[in-house]
């Protein structure tokens, strides 16, 4: 046999976040999978990458992203997301089902899976829509979206608000112990608002939404899955009351669990002050109390996992009057930065515990195998160096929209490498 | 003349020095207001834009009479109200606006931050004659000029703000005009039309009328906008007249004087009573007349600074959308 790829990833921190564990080691790849880990690895004619001071650890899984495709390719395809997100660290990032058409029929999940296979970055896994034409009346057919590859199902930004579709929803769902997301959104509630209720919208004289309106949910729906026994995951938590509830929750011994994405605890609703649309997002930037109670939730485990609510908008959709934007904004190449800056350098987290919130936790959730590295694995890997400070550049963003607020700003910490099987990615 | 401003945004940007300099200059226009002939040619040679994606008549009118009493070039940029959903966004009409070279624009608007985005965008000056619930500051700058002939001292004064304070700007530039003057504020209303937070911004808060009406020097009476109603804010106009109306009955047990303003138009029978806009106190036409010489104060101080030798030459219509 013609000797193949072979790979050394010399003297780096391997980050076990299964195990609890770090230690420096080299890593050996020959033909994409891991044939050795340990000191001073010499193979002949290896490419040797020497990563001296730079950690590894397993590839990122982001439960939470908005790829567009199908439907609104301008703003990001499936390919371009892909590529986001291994510069990002990610090779595993979940795709939201609000595309258009919605992932409600095998179609568009086989379609997905298909152009993740041909972009060969990142692999995506598609979320179906819970229910058909994420409208919130009828079940979708869970059972074929489950067959043709979904991870989990949600309605995305339409939340189920009917408790008895919510409640048959959940209960179904069982068969094929499938997972369900939940945006909470009590939308009479949150009334056309376009940032956090409270002092800042007062005095801006923007609609708010108030915190109440994704807590008041995050309560109905634990209780519903609570009642039917079955797996409720909690998206984008951003509020002290939702996390409250998810703890106490939790204290009851009710199996749920959530996420958070980095803005909701790197930026308050202050940020709202110059009209500036990158900082609409839904959920909205909240307060600093708020911003403190996220930070000590993942401290103390009430929020499982970090997902980034990716969300591509074109710059002539964002570039208007406040309540004229769109939600969201991009976020899966700076996530690992704004962790470490905000978790890790503040004290919140460990290094192994954040990048279980990245790996680990999100595995748990999606009941994916434990991320480990190990010999005679498939090489899954992503390369960071924590000690990096750069300006996140608006030229070299990889996603095909630009919305993000971070655009100019110093980041802490950055994503250097990706090793899936034979391929390297270098960002 | 100290004047750090290149725009007026709104009252939250302005020093309590800058508010003085704009008052002590409306002092000045109010006496060529009076002149036989009252125009002065401070802005020969200047054109300004009014931008009103919103209907107004005193507002845009004070305005451009304003802008003639200076002798600059008042233009109407006609904007039809559903030109948004024609795909005509506001960035396509700064661009338009930038290529024409103008010194300045009045914008008028429902979002806000519509004059915070053209400021972002635009070589010329921007005054923001309302923008949604979030500021009016010529409207709160004519209602302290206001008070300021009238009762002379901010210090110790005490103004209410009746009404519908949730979507109110001139509630919201009133709040902070006032208070950098030293006058303290009351708002009166129903919970339903209180935005969340406004307690914090050091103004008391009352739902009842009757009691704090006696303990006031001003009242600004806001407009009720009718179709609050539909969305549920408040049962009938019926009960928010017995609850919040300046009537004439509630007037007449008033011991001491009470000035009485109202930004306009006015639903009379509603949130006034007619009788009321006669009575001595009250300085409702104070107000809009009051409104062109301030705007002319605004004008002069925005415009006067403007060169047009110091515009992008090249810029050729381009604007720099980077933030």
């Amino acid at each position: 046999m013609i000797p193949k790829s072979k790979l050394t990833l010399a003297g780096g921190i391997i980050i076990d976040p299964v195990n609890k564990n770090q230690y420096q080691s080299d890593i050996y790849i020959e033909d994409g999978i891991i044939k050795k880990i340990g000191k001073n690895i010499k193979v002949k004619d290896a490419k040797i990458i020497a990563i001296k001071d730079k950690y590894i650890a397993p590839g990122f899984i982001d439960l939470h992203a908005h790829l567009r495709e199908p439907g609104r390719e301008d703003e990001e395809t499936i390919k371009t997301g892909a590529y986001a997100a291994l510069a990002g660290g990610f090779t595993k990032v979940c795709c939201m089902p609000n595309t258009e058409p919605p992932i409600d029929n095998e179609g568009v999940v086989k379609f997905i899976l298909q152009e993740s296979a041909r972009a060969g970055y990142a692999l995506v896994l598609p979320i179906g829509a819970a229910t058909k034409g994420r409208r919130g009346e009828e079940i979708s057919e869970i059972g074929n979206l489950v067959n043709a590859g979904i991870v989990a199902v949600s309605d995305d930004g339409n939340p189920i608000s009917n408790p008895f579709v919510m409640r048959r929803v959940l209960e179904y769902s069982k068969i094929f112990n499938q997972l369900v997301i939940s945006h909470c959104e009590v939308k009479t509630l949150s009334a056309n608002g376009v940032m956090n209720e409270g002092i800042v919208s007062t005095r801006l004289g923007l609609r708010g939404i108030p915190d109440i309106a994704e807590s008041a949910m995050v309560y109905e729906h634990i209780l519903l899955a609570d009642y039917t026994k079955s797996q409720l995951h909690v998206a984008h938590v951003s509020t002290k009351k939702s996390v409250e509830i998810i703890r106490w929750a939790k204290q009851q011994g009710i199996d749920i669990t959530c996420e958070t994405c980095p803005h909701y605890f790197s930026l308050t609703d202050e940020a709202c002050s110059t009209f500036d649309t990158n900082y609409k997002v839904n959920p909205p930037l909240r307060t600093k109390t708020d911003v403190e109670a996220i930070k000590e939730a993942l401290a103390d485990g009430t929020i499982d996992a970090l997902a980034t609510d990716h969300a591509p908008h074109l710059a002539s959709e964002k570039e208007v009057e406040f309540d004229l934007a769109p939600f969201g904004m991009i976020g899966l190449e700076t996530a690992f930065s704004l962790g470490y800056e905000e978790l890790v350098m503040k004290r919140y987290l460990d290094l192994i515990d954040y990048i279980a919130k990245l790996t680990v936790e999100p595995a748990r959730i999606l009941k994916l195998e434990p991320p480990l590295i190990t010999i005679g694995k498939p090489a899954n890997l992503v390369i960071f160096d924590t000690k990096i400070k750069w300006i996140y550049p608006k030229e070299s963003i990889h996603s095909k929209s630009q919305n993000s607020p971070f655009i100019g700003k110093e980041l802490k910490g950055k994503v250097l490498r990706v090793v899936m099987g034979e391929q390297l990615f270098e960002f | 003349m100290k004047f750090s401003q290149k725009h007026l945004l709104g009252i939250a940007e302005l020093s309590k020095s800058d508010i003085l300099t704009i008052l002590d200059l409306t002092e000045n226009f109010r006496q060529v207001l009076d002149r036989p002939i009252p125009i002065v040619p401070a802005l020969r040679g200047k054109t300004i834009v009014n931008l009103f994606f919103e209907p107004s008549t005193r507002t845009a009118t004070s305005f451009a009479i304003a802008a003639k009493r200076l002798s600059a070039d008042s233009v109407s940029f006609a904007v039809k109200s559903s030109s948004v959903t024609k795909g005509e966004t506001l960035l396509d009409t700064a661009k338009n606006i930038e290529a024409m070279k103008v010194g300045g624009v009045v914008i008028r608007s429902s979002y806000p931050g519509a004059a915070h985005f053209l400021a972002q965008r635009l070589d010329g000056f921007v005054v923001n004659a309302g923008d949604g619930a979030h500021e009016h500051p010529t409207q709160a700058l004519s209602d302290v000029y206001t008070i300021k002939e009238h009762i002379r001292k901010f210090e110790g004064l005490k103004v209410l703000i009746v009404g519908d304070i949730a979507h109110s700007r001139v509630a919201r530039s009133d709040i902070l005009a006032f208070s950098k003057l030293g006058a303290k504020i009351a708002i009166c209303g129903p919970p339903t039309l209180m935005p969340i937070g406004i307690e914090q911004t050091g103004c008391e808060i009352f739902y009842k009328l009757d009691h704090i009406l006696t303990e006031v020097d001003v009242v600004q009476v806001l407009r009720l906008q009718l179709e609050r109603q539909q969305a549920g804010l408040f049962p009938s106009i019926r009960e928010y007249r017995s609850l919040y109306g300046l009537t004439k009955e509630r007037l007449a047990k008033l011991k001491k004087p009470l000035t009485i303003m109202h930004p306009g138009p006015i639903n009379w029978g509603v949130e006034l009573d007619p009788e009321v806009s006669v009575s001595p106190h009250s300085v409702i036409l104070e107000q809009v007349k009051n409104g062109v010489a301030l705007r002319m104060a605004v004008l002069y101080l925005l415009a006067g600074r403007i060169d047009p030798s110091s515009m992008r030459p090249d810029s050729g219509g381009e604007i720099d959308t980077k933030e």
